[in-house]
């Protein structure tokens, strides 16, 4: 009997791959409680175990612990649909995400398209878990995610255009390689390709927490108006899986601002060889900085989230566009 | 158009103002204090039950068995006795407990003492399962005082 290596190495991924997003899931909590309390001068989690650090396992096994309870007059399909649909295709989102040259469970060469195709589903899982779950409180969150999730999703694809108009490709492993070399390669400095290039990463930055429905557009959630929103009637480990699926896509979004614009696996001086360690590096710092603003800024109103997204973000991102292919023309043709 | 652009920049200046402000905060250290494992001196105005004071000189409490803060009390709470030693002047005090569940912490017992013989103690964290807990003997409590 002979092994089917590329089998055993792709299983070996995949498992890889979901046990490094339940434990980003579970230790982001940790990290966004953490930071959270030292923002605000508190400690943050302490009681479990050493500085806290096994919160997220009491935190999973007391939702795990708790009865599934399907409300009456739900729709039991979509209303069990929801979570699942907001957790896969995050999962999957990270089946083509390189972290070093060689860590990638499947390198596809429309790896950027099948991100995003995946990414989209998200809202679509959170549509369907509030309106299946029958409330109010869900059923206006659904609404506002939506019109979100639409507004903010053409400027980042506007930026994404640009930077595959730049890069050429839409391999995510050809994006990095095109960065090696020190950090004025990085995609966020070509400042002879684009001028705007910095402001592109700012742009898509802010799309991506728009996206991840992370604070100040937590509009999907709005504890304050909302109960909780989307997640109103979900107990126990359906919030949990919902709860997860967040995590998972401000992983999902972090590391792919770290291989459109930050050199992915590269070093940014030429130290320490270029590998997972530096990507993992990036990726952290920026998730750090999510949950910064996230305890830097209140909440925005439903309009002036509109607002930024077709006021702002939009006309900024077509400018960069038409600039960037002018220039690629004029330039480097 | 000119309004526009200025309301971007000064916009995103604030939002960095802001998050200059957080991270500052974010590398001070904490202002909590964990209470259960760590408690603070209680500040010296605190009115917790009234208490017996030591005298060093006489070896033994200032009381004078004069009654008064017995009959000032306006819930009842004290009750006290003495009596008078063979040979010796003036009563000496042998009971005083003071029902804690009654007391309102008015402190008319405190002001009215003429030998300035009680005290507010310091106790805050006070906690029990049955009333007969908080019918204090200060006499008792005076002896934990002793040096």
């Amino acid at each position: 009997m002979t092994i089917d290596w590329e089998l055993v190495r792709l299983l070996a991924l995949l498992l890889g791959v979901i046990m490094f997003v339940a434990l980003n899931a579970a230790y982001l909590v940790w990290l966004e409680r953490k930071e959270a309390g030292h923002i605000q001068r508190r400690i943050g989690p302490k009681e479990v175990g050493p500085y806290g650090l096994l919160q997220p396992v009491a935190d999973g096994l007391k939702l795990m612990t708790k009865q599934l309870i399907v409300p009456e007059g739900a729709d039991r399909l979509l209303f069990m649909a929801g979570p699942i649909l907001v957790m896969v295709p995050a999962i999957m989102s990270f089946v083509t995400i390189p972290y070093s040259e060689t860590l990638v469970a499947r390198n596809l060469d429309v790896g950027l398209l099948a991100v995003f195709a995946f990414a989209s589903v998200n809202v679509l899982g959170l549509l369907l878990g509030a309106w299946g779950s029958r409330n109010k409180y869900a059923v206006i969150s659904a609404a506002r995610v939506v019109s979100q999730n639409v507004a903010y999703e053409v400027p980042m694809l506007v930026v994404v255009v640009t930077m595959v108009m730049v890069t050429g490709t839409l391999n995510l492993q050809e994006i990095v390689t095109q960065q090696a070399g020190g950090f004025w390669h990085w995609n966020v400095f070509r400042l002879g390709v684009s001028p705007l290039m910095p402001v592109a990463f700012l742009i898509f930055f802010v799309c991506m927490l728009a996206e991840t429905n992370r604070a100040p557009f937590d509009m999907a959630e709005a504890e304050s108006e909302l109960i909780a929103g989307a997640f109103t009637e979900y107990p126990g480990m359906g919030f949990g899986i919902f709860f997860m699926g967040e995590y998972a896509n401000i992983v999902v979004g972090t590391s792919l601002a770290t291989i459109l614009f930050l050199g992915g696996w590269n070093s940014p001086f030429g130290l320490f060889f270029p590998g997972v360690h530096w990507f993992l590096i990036k990726m952290y710092a920026l998730i750090f900085v999510v949950i910064w603003i996230r305890w830097t800024y209140p909440r925005t109103t439903f309009y002036a989230l509109l607002n930024l997204s077709w006021k702002v973000l939009i006309p900024v991102s077509f400018f960069n566009l038409i600039l960037t292919s002018a220039m690629l023309k004029v330039f480097h043709s | 158009m000119i309004a526009y652009f200025k309301d971007i920049i000064g916009g995103t200046w604030s939002l960095l103002v802001g998050l200059a402000i957080t991270i500052n905060y974010f590398f001070k250290p904490v202002v909590t204090f964990q209470y259960p494992r760590e408690t603070l001196p209680m500040t010296p105005r605190y009115r917790g039950h009234t208490d017996l004071i030591w005298d060093e000189e006489k070896g033994r409490d200032r009381c004078i068995v004069c009654g008064s803060c017995q009959k000032v009390c306006p819930s009842g709470c004290i009750s006290l006795a003495g009596e008078k030693p063979e040979g010796g002047k003036g009563k000496v005090l042998t009971m005083y407990t003071l029902d804690f569940t009654k007391c309102s912490l008015c402190g008319l017992c405190v002001e009215i003492c003429p030998t300035d013989a009680l005290e507010f103690s310091k106790a805050y964290n006070l906690a029990g399962f049955d009333e007969k807990a908080y019918v204090f003997d200060l006499l008792k409590r005076l002896e934990a005082k002793r040096p």
